[in-house]
């Protein structure tokens, strides 16, 4: 199909668009600080031994040509450019000379497998509960849910993290709240790792869930109890179809096509508040990485982080946009 | 030739609590009919008279606020005699589309937007039609070419249809399982007038064929001439008046089917439209009597207090009107010359 | 103005309570003008002392008495959030007007803009930039960049409705009438579009008192400054949850949930009564 091709060009350019703004805002960002990663490294190196004062001036030569700082900025900008398609952003100074890229592909896996499995999760029970409490708009059990969804939906990922890390660390310990597995497991491809994986995981999953869900939750509703009204549902209805089927493929199909393109816009939130939450558990991922970088003043990675994190979330909305015309026929042929 | 639905002392009324007062409308009140088999009848009257809440009444699709107060509805099919407001959920689920069928209003939406057609025709037919799936589709397909449907909407989503393909999809979809009784509301009024021609031609080929009753509303009085064996015509709630269409169309007997008959433009008729007066009532609030009394020529004071009960006034002809008698066309005309449709 | 309000918290239960809790904390912020203490003094009182009648929300660790010091940091936090709020419907406003009036290619370019301002990650580059401003991101720097991140979303919104007012019969008369687009936009369709930046300010506050609360947490906001990031910030810093001094988190923490569900509540119910279709019904009916 020429025209799904078509759309996923456009689709491409955004996704290209979205990469060369972020990833510039950030580098110019980045240039603007006045921390010089050359005098971090080397205030770091002569803390361990004195050296002599011409040692020094030539280390801060060799290192301000490692970093490329030796050149303007415009040409520090294109190498920085031709650096970022093969992922090379220079080395990290917290964990020098350990190249930045090395320490965010160790951290990339945990966010994307947390940030994943929780939006899946999220999107599926919040739409699933949102579109039954539209059309069962009396059902006491799902009018319950509504009130929870609406006191937890503006709290703020940090506070809900924080709130459980309390609940399950100091009130009732019975779970993980630290870590992406325990450490007395052998990282390895077996059940034990996996297991501790999965257990480890449920905290940070479960507040970004609880957090996400609202959203999805009110949106569903709101859609639903405008689409029961629809001539084809109630056609539907009258033809004596089966509830369940009214329901699934006349309802909540249609409302599904909107909140899609919703998740695709929210996903830059998601992502945020998964780096949030991240830090709350210690988890090993891009958001504990990102503070751990901060902290210690590591220039390089933090603009690593930064852009890699435009590239993630830029992608996952392009591969959720993608997903649109599978979902909805009217977009396949306009 | 028996009587497919018989209907006695129906009444339908909305019932809402509105600002703290309640508030009834009567939008069906204390209709008499019956419709009998293999006939089209014709429902008549002004937007807003009660016609389209007389036939959802008719097709069990009521919905609160809209209640039945009074009265009984009563479908035989064959052996089946059904009431569908006392019968279960799962009884009138049963008659749905096999027995009786619906084009609901608005051709435009109702099918849904991402399903395929072929989708729909199993949601809606495959469990009434209870065959096994090839014979179910060797059917499905059998019938769109009788109706001169290429198979191939099948394959179609909505969108892909034209307004008028669509609406022949769906009295295809209406149709398929060959009900006894089909309801049509307005199936042809957002059509422009060509395909409304051949839409007309095709509901009436259907139902030669099925030799089903179909009930037809339309505010359009050309097309009833076109189409209807008998009509009905409904002001303000209430069955003013039933007959076959040739004798409404040259002798009514009530002085508002006089005026919605001299409505129709003619060939060679030049002479002006007298326009009703007024408008149709408030159905909350209506007028005391025979209710066309504040717009009727032929009023009298009686009108004005006692209702007038709907009586036969000829053969097969039933009018509600005290002066019934006096009534007289108000256009010279022939016999309207129902335009044969292919 | 006033009778819809007061329709509202007659007979809407969630605008009710949610003008409420918002009124109370927004009465207590209100109280930091007649504190005893300066905002910024430690160790005026007895330190990690539990509520009592002397000390209604007990003293933390750093010798400050909880509920005076609690006033400042709501004050901030929520002038900083009015202050998001106001800046970014600027934005949002002039945006979300001129692409849905003007159409066209302004439309498509405005519109190309504003779809890579809702695909980046606010939260690394909020970092990013604290990184690089370090102790000079004071409010009024976190509230700018806030600002300039958080208006796309809202103009869109405005657009929609802009698109559909220029569609309209009066709008029509204002072109003939020979208005400037400028006048009909900011004279004609603004007040159109008026009720939706109110309920999506609400909606923006949440969102940007939701970030710095966490940048505070996170010790990366200036921690002299009284807000509840901060406040946050101290207690975990001397380990209230380890040492006992719960009232130092608990309290804080069931305040600002009370904010943000009194403003949740407030900008929902606003929605519904403002839904833009019906709002357009009744302010253009016949």
């Amino acid at each position: 199909m020429p025209s799904f091709i078509l759309f996923a060009f456009k689709r491409f350019l955004q996704l290209a668009a979205v990469i060369f703004a972020g990833t510039s805002l950030a580098f110019v960002v980045a240039k603007l600080s006045p921390i010089s990663p050359v005098e971090t490294i080397i205030g770091r190196v002569t803390n361990r031994a004195s050296m002599s004062p011409t040692a020094i001036q030539s280390l801060r030569e060799t290192y301000t040509e490692l970093f490329g700082l030796d050149i303007p900025l415009w040409q520090q900008y294109l190498n920085f450019w031709g650096r970022l398609f093969t992922g090379d952003f220079g080395p990290s100074l917290v964990a020098y000379p350990t190249p930045a890229i090395d320490l965010i592909l160790l951290a990339l896996p945990w966010t994307v497998g947390l940030l994943t499995v929780a939006v899946i999760l999220t999107w599926i029970i919040g739409n699933l509960l949102g579109g039954l409490a539209g059309y069962y708009q009396n059902s006491r059990l799902l009018k319950a849910v509504g009130v929870v969804a609406i006191g937890i939906q503006p709290i703020p990922y940090y506070i809900v993290a924080f709130l459980m890390v309390i609940i399950f660390g100091y009130l009732w310990p019975v779970l993980p709240i630290s870590g992406g597995f325990a450490m007395n497991v052998r990282p390895g491809f077996t059940p034990q790792f996996v297991l501790s994986i999965l257990h480890h995981a449920i905290l940070p999953a479960s507040s970004l869930v609880l957090v996400g869900m609202g959203t999805w939750f009110f949106g569903m509703r709101a859609l639903v109890s405008n689409i029961v009204t629809e001539d084809y549902v109630t056609y539907a209805e009258l033809a004596g179809v089966e509830q369940r089927k009214i329901v699934s493929s006349y309802v909540m199909r249609n409302a599904i096509v909107p909140q899609l393109t919703a998740l695709a816009m929210a996903l830059g939130g998601i992502f945020s508040g998964t780096i949030i939450t991240e830090q709350v558990f210690a988890y090993p991922g891009l958001g504990t990485l990102l503070i751990r970088a901060v902290n210690g003043g590591d220039t390089t990675l933090v603009l690593a982080v930064s852009c890699i994190s435009v590239i993630a979330v830029a992608t996952a909305i392009f591969i959720v946009d993608l997903l649109h015309p599978f979902l909805d026929p009217r977009v396949r042929v306009g | 030739m028996g009587d497919v639905l018989t209907v006695r002392n129906l009444k339908a009324y909305y019932q809402m609590a509105y600002f703290g007062v309640d508030r009834e409308v009567r939008a069906v009140d204390d209709v008499t009919l019956t419709i009998r088999e293999n006939e089209i009848y014709g429902i008549a009257g002004e937007s807003s008279s009660g016609k389209t809440s007389l036939i959802k009444t008719f097709a069990a699709a009521i919905r609160p606020p809209l209640k039945i107060v009074d009265g009984s509805m009563t479908y035989r099919f064959g052996d089946l005699e059904i009431d569908p407001y006392k019968a279960s959920k799962e009884d009138v689920d049963a008659i749905r589309w096999k027995h009786l069928s619906y084009i609901m209003q608005g051709s435009m939406s109702l099918l849904n937007p991402v399903r395929r057609v072929k989708k729909t025709f199993e949601d809606f037919a495959f469990k009434p039609m209870g065959l096994p799936r090839a014979e179910f589709w060797s059917k499905v397909r059998a019938h769109l070419e009788r109706l001169g449907l290429s198979p191939n909407v099948l394959e179609a989503y909505p969108h892909q249809l034209s307004g008028g393909m669509r609406q022949r999809v769906v009295i295809a979809l209406a149709t398929v399982c060959q009900p006894e009784f089909v309801i049509a509301d307005e199936p042809t009024t957002a059509l422009d007038v060509v395909v409304q021609k051949d839409v007309l031609a095709m509901i009436r080929d259907v139902q030669r064929q099925m030799r089903s009753s179909v009930v037809f509303v339309t505010h359009d009085m050309s097309v009833h001439a076109n189409i209807t064996d008998r009509i009905g015509i409904v002001y303000a709630g209430r069955l003013v008046e039933e007959g076959p269409t040739r004798t409404l169309f040259t002798a009514p007997k009530h002085p508002y089917t006089a005026h919605l008959v001299a409505s129709l433009p003619r060939i060679g008729d030049t002479t002006p439209k007298a326009a009703l007066e007024g408008r149709p009532p408030n159905l909350a609030d209506p007028p005391s009597g025979c209710r066309f009394h504040p717009r009727c020529p032929l009023a009298i004071e009686k009108c004005k207090t006692d209702v007038p009960p709907l009586e036969t006034v000829g053969s097969d002809h039933r009018s509600a009107c005290w002066r019934s008698d006096e009534v007289r066309p108000l256009a010279k005309i022939g016999t309207p010359e129902p335009e044969v449709v292919a | 103005m006033w009778t819809i309000i007061r329709d509202l918290i007659r007979y809407n239960i969630e605008f009710a309570i949610g003008a409420m809790l918002v009124g109370i904390i927004v009465i207590f912020s209100l109280l930091s003008f007649f504190s005893p203490y300066a905002p910024n003094d430690i160790y005026v009182v007895f330190p990690d002392q539990p509520p009592s009648a002397a000390f209604w929300f007990g003293t933390n660790s750093r010798g400050q008495d909880m509920f005076w010091n609690l006033t400042f940091a709501f004050r901030n936090t929520l002038f900083f959030g009015i202050m998001v709020a106001v800046l970014s419907r600027i934005i949002s406003i002039t945006v979300g007007l001129l692409a849905g009036y003007l159409g066209g290619w302004v439309d498509r370019s405005m519109m190309f803009v504003n779809d890579i301002f809702v695909a980046l990650p606010i939260f690394p580059i909020l970092i990013l930039f604290y990184f690089v401003l370090r102790s000079d991101l004071n409010m009024f720097t976190l509230a700018l960049i806030m600002a300039g991140l958080g208006w796309p979303f809202d103009a869109r919104l405005i657009r929609s409705v802009a698109i559909g007012l220029r569609h309209r019969e009066f709008t029509r008369h204002a072109v003939f009438a020979g208005m400037s687009p400028a006048k009909i936009m900011f004279e004609e369709h603004l007040p159109y579009v008026m009720p939706i930046v109110f309920s999506t300010a609400m909606a923006n506050m949440i969102w940007s008192i939701g970030f710095e609360v966490t940048l505070g947490v996170l010790g990366f906001t200036n921690l002299n400054v009284p807000t509840i990031g901060t406040t946050l910030y101290w207690a975990n810093n001397h380990s209230a949850m380890v040492v006992g001094t719960w009232w130092w988190i608990i309290i804080p923490v069931a305040l600002i949930i009370a904010t943000f569900l009194g403003l949740f509540l407030l900008a929902v119910s606003m929605n519904e009564y403002i839904d833009p279709r019906s709002r357009l019904r009744r302010m253009g009916g016949e």
